[in-house]
């Protein structure tokens, strides 16, 4: 099977609305496929990779550390639009640490997380060949 | 007649937050649960209109969907206060009206 550039945009906070958690899966789902995966948080998807998530008073599951798998299925791309931190008065130092290990440089730990501001996020979406939005 | 407006879109995607502000009156109360939460922290593009909100209206946030996204109560919006469940009930029964802005 031909490898595809895949990208699948969140847009949307967790808990509030099951986008996020249906686009989590269908991104592990897509990793036993072997294509290239990206990922991209725009607007409110940012919320879904904050740190210290606790659902505790919601009796949701939280569902924050499966992205901390996503590097041990070589997903690694995930950027992240510098514009939508900062209308929510965010920071990178409010996300996950999310790394992988690269097996070509001696399993060095490498951030998965890349911070692109507006333009940049419109040139690699314009770069894809399948874009799945949620 | 106070009413409690409840509100669970976050600011940043549906406007139905901002038409709540427009339309709350004075001594009324203004609950962010669920997505809303996020409008309840500081130095956002949203922060302003809750603190024009805060000069005659309460503003509550719901402390478990705020955990939920990460955001800790350190950086709530100077005057707005946390709730939890027992809280939100509390809230229902001090207004003489509820409405749920969705």
């Amino acid at each position: 099977m031909a490898t595809k550039k895949f990208m699948f945009v969140n847009r949307k906070a967790p808990y509030g609305t099951v986008y996020a958690i249906e686009s989590l899966e269908v991104v592990l789902i897509s990793a036993a496929f072997d294509q290239d995966v990206s990922l991209a948080f725009i607007d409110d998807g940012v919320y879904q990779i904050t740190k210290g998530q606790d659902t505790t008073g919601i009796g949701q599951k939280n569902f924050s550390k499966a992205y901390k798998a996503l590097g041990d299925y070589d997903i690694n791309k995930l950027y992240v639009e510098k514009e939508s931190l900062e209308e929510r008065g965010l920071t990178l130092d409010d996300l996950m640490e999310l790394t992988w290990e690269d097996e070509d440089d001696d399993y060095a730990e490498k951030p998965s997380i890349h911070l692109v501001d507006r333009a940049a996020m419109s040139g690699i979406m314009a770069d894809q060949e399948v874009v799945i939005s949620f | 007649m106070a009413m409690l407006h409840i509100v669970n879109k976050s600011p940043f995607e549906r406007n139905a937050f901002e038409s709540c502000l427009n339309h709350a009156s004075a001594g009324d109360s203004i609950l962010m649960i669920e997505d809303a939460a996020v409008g309840a922290i500081t130095k956002t593009a949203f922060a302003a209109k809750v603190e024009a909100a805060l000069q005659d209206k309460s503003v509550y946030v719901l402390s478990g969907d705020l955990a939920a996204r990460g955001l800790s109560e350190d950086r709530i919006i100077s005057g707005v206060e946390t709730v939890d469940y027992a809280g939100f009930v509390d809230l229902t029964v001090s207004n003489e009206t509820t409405q749920s802005w969705l």
